[in-house]
Order: C-alpha cells, then sequence, then structure tokens
C-alpha cells in the first residue's frame, strides 16, 4: 500500500519525520504487510514531490530500528517483526517517548486520568490494545 | 576537488556607506540542494552577484568550483549555470532561435533536455518570447540554464511571479537535477512550501548578516515556542537563551527561541501567575523569527490599533 504515505507541509513535524512515523504506525497497525515492498526513494520522491535526500533519510532511520529491511538491487521491505534493540535500550526508548507524550500533554493542563484515557482511546482506535510484546 | 561548490570568507559589500553583505562566511557542500533565504534587500542578490564576479567585494572573497569569483575563466563559466530573477530573454527572438543563440555560448549543449523542459513547459519551438507568458518565459530561461548540464546552477527567486503549475514544473525540474548526480542547486525563494519541499540546506541571511545555516529538517526541531497568558499585569521575562523573536498581544505573550529547551522551558514555568504552553514549530514559523527583527516588538495590528 505504497499510497499510504503522504507529507504535509507547514507541519511541525519535518517531512522525514512524518514519513517515519507513517511507516512504524503503519506497519504497528497491520496496513503495511510484513515483507510488502516500498517505493523506491526515487519514486516516492517523484510522486510527492520532495528531496530524494529525505526519503532515503526516513528508509535510513527505519532499517537501523528493523522496521524496514533493505535487499541489495531490490529496494526496501517491511522486515519480519523483530527487535534490533536489547531490552534496556527498549525501556529507554520507551521511557522518552512517554517523557515526551507527558510533558506535551501537562502543558497542555491536562489530568493524569485524561492522559491515561486518551492513550487507552487511541490504543484501541488503532486496534493496539491487546497487543503484545514483539516476540 | 574541493568539498564545497561555494565558498565565502568575510564577504563584505558596501555601496557608499550601506552595508549589503556583512561578514559572509558560507559554505555549500557539492550535490543537494542549498535555500539562501532572506527578506527583501537583505542582501541575497548581492551575494549571487557577488558570488558570479559580477560585482567586487568590499572585502573578503568568494569562491565557486574552487575558482576565486574574480578570476573565473571562460571554461569554468561553462560549469555553472544561473538563472536570474527576472528571467531574461530577447523578446523578438523564438524559443528556436534562443536555443540557438545560447547554445553556441555553451561548450556543451545537451537538445534532449532542453526539448524535455520545453516540452514539460507545454511550449512550442516557434513561439515568441515576447508571446509568452512569466511562466512560460520561465520554462524557456529555465531550459537554457539546465542544457549546458552545469555542475553548479544558480538561481535566484526562480519562482518569482509563477503560477502553481508552473512552480511545480520548475521544483520537478530542480529534482530532476540533483537527482543521482553530483550536481548541486543553490537558489533563493520566498516560498517555504517549495523550500520544505526540496531543500537539504537552509541558509537564512538577514540585513547582510548570516543568521542561520544548518539542514534544513533540523531547523524546526532546534527552534521552541511557548506562548504566555496572563491575566494581570505584563509578567517580566527571565532571560531566555537563544531568544528569536519576542511578539507581545493583549493578554498573551509569544516566545520563540532556538536551543536549550529544557533550560528555557524551566525559567519560563518558574513565572508566577502565567499559563505557559508550548507550541510545535513548523518551517515557516523558525524562518521567519529569524528574519523578523530581533528582541520585543508588537504585532502590527496592535501598532496601528487595529
Amino acid at each position: 500500500m505504497a499510497g499510504d504515505i503522504e507529507i504535509i507541509l507547514g507541519s511541525a513535524a519535518p517531512l522525514y519525520r512524518q514519513i517515519v512515523d507513517q511507516v512504524r504506525l503503519g506497519v504497528a497497525t497491520g496496513n503495511f504487510a510484513i515483507g510488502e515492498q516500498l517505493p523506491s526513494v526515487r519514486a516516492l520522491a517523484e510522486r510527492l514531490l520532495i528531496n530524494p535526500n529525505t526519503i532515503a533519510r526516513a528508509y535510513g532511520d527505519l532499517v537501523r530500528e528493523g522496521v524496514l529491511e533493505s535487499r541489495h538491487g531490490q529496494g526496501v521491505f517491511i522486515a519480519p517483526r523483530r527487535s534490533v534493540f536489547s531490552d534496556d535500550e527498549r525501556q529507554r526508548r520507551l521511557a522518552l517517548a512517554v517523557d515526551a507524550l507527558i510533558s506535551e500533554s501537562v502543558g497542555l493542563q491536562c489530568s493524569v486520568d485524561e492522559i491515561r484515557t486518551a492513550v487507552e482511546a487511541r490504543l484501541k482506535e488503532l486496534g493496539l490494545s491487546n497487543r503484545k510484546k514483539r516476540g | 576537488m574541493s568539498d564545497f561548490v561555494i565558498e565565502t570568507s568575510g564577504l563584505t559589500k558596501y555601496y557608499g556607506s550601506k552595508i549589503a553583505v556583512n561578514q559572509l562566511d558560507l559554505a555549500v557542500p557539492r550535490g543537494g540542494v542549498f535555500a539562501f533565504l532572506g527578506r527583501n534587500g537583505s542582501g541575497k542578490t548581492t551575494s549571487i552577484r557577488m558570488l558570479l564576479g559580477f560585482e567586487t567585494p568590499t572585502r573578503g572573497s568568494c569562491s565557486i568550483l574552487g575558482c576565486d569569483s574574480q578570476r573565473f575563466t571562460p571554461e569554468l563559466r561553462n560549469r555553472i549555470g544561473y538563472l536570474t530573477e527576472s528571467h531574461f530573454a530577447y523578446g523578438w527572438m523564438t524559443i528556436a532561435e534562443c536555443e540557438r543563440f545560447q547554445s553556441g555560448t555553451f561548450a556543451r549543449w545537451n537538445d534532449r533536455i532542453f526539448a524535455a523542459v520545453i516540452e514539460h513547459f507545454g511550449l512550442s519551438r516557434k513561439a515568441r518570447i515576447k508571446d509568452l507568458s512569466r511562466g512560460e518565459k520561465a520554462g524557456v530561461c529555465l531550459a537554457m540554464t539546465l542544457a549546458p548540464e552545469p555542475e553548479l546552477l544558480v538561481l535566484d527567486d526562480p519562482a518569482l511571479g509563477l503560477d502553481p503549475v508552473a512552480r511545480r514544473a520548475l521544483l520537478e525540474a530542480m529534482l530532476i537535477v540533483t537527482q543521482g548526480t553530483e550536481r548541486t542547486i543553490f537558489f533563493s525563494s520566498h516560498l517555504l512550501d517549495d523550500v520544505e519541499r526540496v531543500s537539504d540546506q537552509i541558509a537564512i541571511i538577514d540585513r547582510g548578516v548570516l543568521r542561520v545555516l544548518c539542514p534544513s529538517h533540523e531547523l524546526a526541531e532546534r527552534t521552541s515556542s511557548w506562548i504566555l497568558k496572563y491575566a494581570g499585569p505584563t509578567p517580566t521575562l527571565p532571560e531566555i537563551s537563544g531568544l528569536l523573536n519576542v511578539s507581545s498581544f493583549p493578554g498573551e505573550i509569544r516566545i520563540i527561541a532556538v536551543g536549550a529547551i529544557d533550560e528555557n522551558e524551566q525559567r519560563l514555568r518558574a513565572l508566577a501567575g502565567v499559563d505557559v504552553q508550548r507550541v510545535p514549530v513548523n518551517l515557516q514559523d523558525a524562518v521567519v523569527s529569524y528574519m523578523d527583527d530581533r528582541g520585543r516588538r508588537k504585532s502590527l495590528f496592535q501598532s496601528i490599533g487595529a
């Protein structure tokens, strides 16, 4: 479902970050299937009319994270689920993500209950509420 | 070969006692798209004209492709493409005549590129320049600039006055030029959506001074913004490191700063009786905050009493 990657200009998220987030979320929600091929850097750059280096950077990040795998001469594919990070590293990254969420939400004067409810509602919406740890 | 296609060192230009470019130090790496931003009259065009050897610096130096801009050889000029702000072409010529005329001045001329750009802009070779719209004329000029396959393309506000379709064609052409090659585009623009789409690096010049030079995706990420709301007397702001801009509105102050995000946030949150909200910054906000007047200023609406 290559058509799934879209960008928004003028957003606070840089373009490469928008692409990374969409692929990551798309894999988590099953929007991208394991083994599915993503468009080439060049093809996506042409379709979105953006600098190919931006896409290459996003794909590079996703390959490093293990979300994508690059097969020589063939392109990039959604990788089988596996964690490229140690448990400690996963915990550290999770803590960072949680901190960001909390600091934004507290800034918006949200109560603890509001934050909790919003997180659970969104997980449910994405069909992730019963998700187990990645094997 | 140098890794930089454009280098300037302390580049300075005075017109009489007025300083147009002040100690500009710029290094543009080979490959990719470099956006050179600034308000009208900020010194962009003067810098570009010095780079290309059309103006003599008052002080400092600049070079392109490793050659001092004051000592270009015809051979070196062949490796540089330059599209002026005004998209100059002789009105009485047809497009075919423009091609013949222009190709004679370059050692290398790629007919296929010329034809492809002309076709891309939907033009006929028989058309006379004086009968073309601004966007069509820009297309002809772009074709003439791209056909010699220059290593470095300098585009001074190429999108000026173009309609959305012509702009899109221009962006496509820019991306094709830099695709998988060692070619570099150095362009100035006021259209920040275009800049976000195509640029790898951004430099911002304000009143002749270089304010920032960084990878495009980092510009907004390094910049942070807060909205302070208060009911009582106007709070006295703490010292904000990297302060770019403060705008005051009734009961509200907006602050934009670069770097030291956590530290600034702590200082602001320590203010009594003030509601502090951190708000996301996009490329447009970040660029504008570098170009705007430094320090405190009121919004235009307040100044005119609206």
